[in-house]
């Protein structure tokens, strides 16, 4: 009969995940003296052969459509590697009338290998969504308590920016900012008219040496992941710090299943699939850490059933997988033909915006409650498939017409991207589909999910805000959307944006919440989240560097925690 | 970067200046290997010698080569399509997905069916202008609306003209006709350079 194999020996502390918030609490925790034992689902990332920096489309079979053009459907086949929405084998269901789509990405980092850089603090506001306006909870830490830990993150990793002293985008530690492509002055021009606060971005890129690490070359392929790790991702700034500590055991096709829970009610370690071997494993651990992206730490904690705890693991509230949301996504996009006669120049820059919108219209009073900021871009990027698409369907026809007006358009067009809050509405949330298992027998995830007439409202103001800009510029408004229909003024379904937070939400009160305000589970108090999971509110700024400060806050905890014995 | 400059050029440059230790460094003997490897995946795709489509039947990949040599012509400032390598990019999708292979070689099938019904000949045997009046009828949605006999070809050609441009505009002849400049590591972003007015 087989067995299931027991793996001595016992680590301090077992990290599932190796992202933003994993790969941090595996710096912090080694650092801080502990033996960590790291499960990663996917495989080692390999920057050399896995990162395609400095390769052109035609040295691609597939010119970077992928097999069959099917990378399409993610980000293209230049993105490092990445995962998707869709992945053989790790199959998630929707319920009736819900589409939300899943992103996992399997590999050592994470999303962090081909995530965007923007690197934006929460605002003191943000903290406080109940007192605010009755939209949501406070957390139960504020922004004072955060601070020191987004200044942390920033002096590590590295940010650029410039301190603006606007509200809604909290000034942080930041390296000088590249100077503004032609578009983004282009467009400042116009948002300066329309009294819309246009400022230098704030990307995880360094723009002067840090810790060893090289500054940004330009290059503009962040996304293809960066072999001199100039920008941020886990796999080369928080794994090898960790690694060389001599305290971190990484396991990677470690598929985690469940966590193990003692008869005193604490979690003593983690049953995990060894993907090469096909076997279930155990590893022992004084605490238990889960980052394995919001909705994937929640799945784990829900599959973790015992006698006591029959609705999941740390779940007494009943609240893990519930609180779901994910930012509010439109996009739009302009022609603009004034910048035909941009002369040929090297527009690629960091890989990112050197110029943002944030979020400006907090001195009034709007139809729909928070914010959203604008990413922007355009111009004369490094031509890719699709990239004509909008002028074969305009122009039609073909021969010398069709190839004069390719010409003509390339480097005219500028997109728009508004990324808003969504509040958290109780038809949004994630469980356990009892009728589906993926094919390590792990019970899999369904979704619930609504946009309501707050993020629909939001998305409409986005589109009128985009064609407003893109005609003051002098230029035309091409993106259509519908006012009705599934996806209404084109907001994105959810998941699209991929910021999924809240699942495992932090909270003062124990019955409405899962975790305190160090990530540490009310019910197991050897037991952390430190993903997106805790987030209690999905503002109008991407939450990564969030993550991560609340993670070597969690971290700090933790070690505080270890050292008195109460673990 | 200029296209002569090499993917392991760049990469040893930039090796040169990186710290050990803190961070996941590029080794720049594996970097120069990988680069060998793309070199050669270059140099195997434009090797001469006579094509074989993975997925279109012989004729049909005549038909694909005449219809992109249409969309995306050779003229004063570039080479066209053809010369881009747009139909073996076509042909290698196509052979990896359905959707395209009921598209272009069902659309294919109709171009010859239409053509020998109306003038006698299919496709690659009729006159320059039978060709001209054939494309100038599926190259516009408009013309399938008023006669929906053309809706197939309109659907076809609206996706050759797509993949056709994919093809072409990511060429090393494509991307040098839009005058792209970039893919290389600059010290400092110069920022943007005047505009005449």
């Amino acid at each position: 009969m087989a067995q299931i194999k027991r793996t001595p020996p016992k680590y301090d502390v077992c990290v599932i995940g190796s992202g933003a918030g994993g790969g941090m609490a595996a710096k912090i925790l080694t650092e801080g003296g502990l033996s960590v034992v790291l499960l990663e689902a996917g495989p080692p990332v390999n920057p050399e052969k896995d990162f395609k920096m400095f390769t052109w489309p035609y040295e691609l079979a597939h010119r970077g459509a992928g097999v069959g053009g099917h990378a399409r459907e993610n980000f293209g086949e230049f993105l490092a590697p990445n995962g998707a929405w869709t992945i053989e084998g790790e199959p998630y269901t929707s319920a009736p009338g819900s589409n939300f789509q899943w992103f996992r990405s399997r590999i050592v980092g994470g999303r962090t290998n081909h995530w965007g850089r923007i690197a934006l603090r929460f605002s003191p506001i943000d903290f406080k969504s109940g007192t605010r306006d009755g939209l949501g909870d406070d957390w139960p830490i504020t922004y004072e308590d955060l601070s020191p830990y987004y200044d942390k993150v920033e002096s590590y990793i590295g940010v650029f920016g410039t301190k603006e002293n606007i509200s809604s985008a909290p000034d942080g530690v930041f390296l000088p900012p590249p100077k503004p492509r032609c578009t983004e002055l282009f467009i400042k021009k116009a948002c300066d008219k329309l009294n819309i606060l246009c400022i230098p971005g704030r990307l995880a890129v360094l723009t002067r040496p840090l810790n060893g690490r090289q500054p940004c070359h330009f290059c503009g392929q962040c996304g293809r992941g960066c072999v001199t790790a100039s920008n941020f991702s886990s796999s080369q700034v928080l794994i090898p710090p960790a690694m060389s500590t001599g305290k971190l055991t990484m396991l990677t096709g470690a598929m985690a299943r469940e966590v193990l829970v003692g008869k005193d009610g604490k979690a003593e370690g983690v049953s995990y699939i060894d993907k090469a071997t096909k076997t279930e494993k155990r590893v022992h651990a004084r605490a238990v850490v889960l980052a394995a992206s919001a909705c994937e730490s929640a799945r784990l904690l829900l599959n973790s059933k015992s006698s006591l705890f029959p609705n999941g693991l740390a779940n007494s509230s009943g609240t893990v997988g519930r609180y779901l949301t994910d930012s509010v996504g439109s996009d739009g996009w302009g022609y603009f033909p004034q910048l035909e006669k941009m002369p040929p120049h090297n527009h690629d820059g960091a890989g990112g915006e050197h110029m943002y919108i944030p979020w400006w219209k907090f001195d009034r009073k709007n139809d729909f409650p928070r914010g959203y900021h604008i990413e922007f871009g355009g111009g004369r990027n490094m031509p890719g498939v699709g990239m004509f698409d909008g002028v074969c369907y305009d122009e039609e026809g073909y021969g010398a017409s069709l190839k004069q007006a390719c010409r003509k358009r390339y480097g005219t067009t500028i997109g728009f991207s508004g990324r808003g809050e969504m509040i958290p509405n109780a038809d949004t949330y994630c469980e356990i589909d009892s009728e589906v298992v993926d094919q390590w027998g792990i019970p899999a995830l369904r979704f619930h999910f609504k946009w309501s007439e707050y993020e629909l409202r939001q998305a409409q103001d986005m589109q009128e805000t985009f064609r407003t800009i893109v005609e003051t510029a002098g230029g035309e408004y091409r993106a259509k959307t519908a006012i009705d229909g599934q996806y209404p003024f084109g907001i994105l379904p959810g998941g699209k944006i991929i910021h999924e937070v809240g699942t495992a939400r932090m909270g003062a009160d124990p019955n409405t919440s899962v975790l305190n305000g160090y990530c540490q589970a009310h019910d197991v108090k050897n037991l952390f989240v430190m993903d997106g999971a805790p987030l209690v509110t999905n503002p109008d700024k991407n939450p990564t560097l969030t993550i991560m400060a609340l993670a070597w806050r969690a971290s700090d905890h933790l070690l505080e925690e270890a050292a008195k014995g109460n673990l | 970067m200029a296209q002569g400059i090499s993917r392991r050029d760049i990469l040893r440059t930039l090796a040169v200046g990186a710290v050990g230790g803190s961070v996941l460094q590029v080794i720049p003997a594996q970097a120069a290997a990988y680069a060998h490897q793309m070199v050669h995946q270059e140099k195997a795709a434009s090797a001469t010698g006579k094509y074989v489509p993975k997925y279109f039947s012989v004729h049909q990949y005549e038909m694909l080569t005449a219809l992109c040599d249409a969309i995306i012509p050779k003229d004063e400032r570039s080479g066209g399509a053809v010369e881009a390598g747009a139909p073996e990019f076509i042909d290698l999708l196509t052979s990896e997905n359905e959707k395209y292979a009921l598209r272009l070689g069902g659309g294919l099938f109709w171009l010859d069916n239409f053509c020998t019904d109306r003038f006698g000949n299919m496709f690659l045997e009729c006159t320059p202008d039978q060709k001209t009046e054939v494309l100038d009828l599926i190259a516009y949605r408009e013309n399938a609306r008023q006669d929906h006999t053309l809706s197939q070809g309109v659907a076809f050609f609206a996706l050759l003209r797509s993949m056709t441009c994919d093809g072409y505009y990511t060429s090393k002849i494509g991307i040098a006709d839009l005058q792209y400049i970039g893919n290389t590591a600059v010290r400092e972003f110069p920022g943007c350079p005047p505009v005449p007015e």
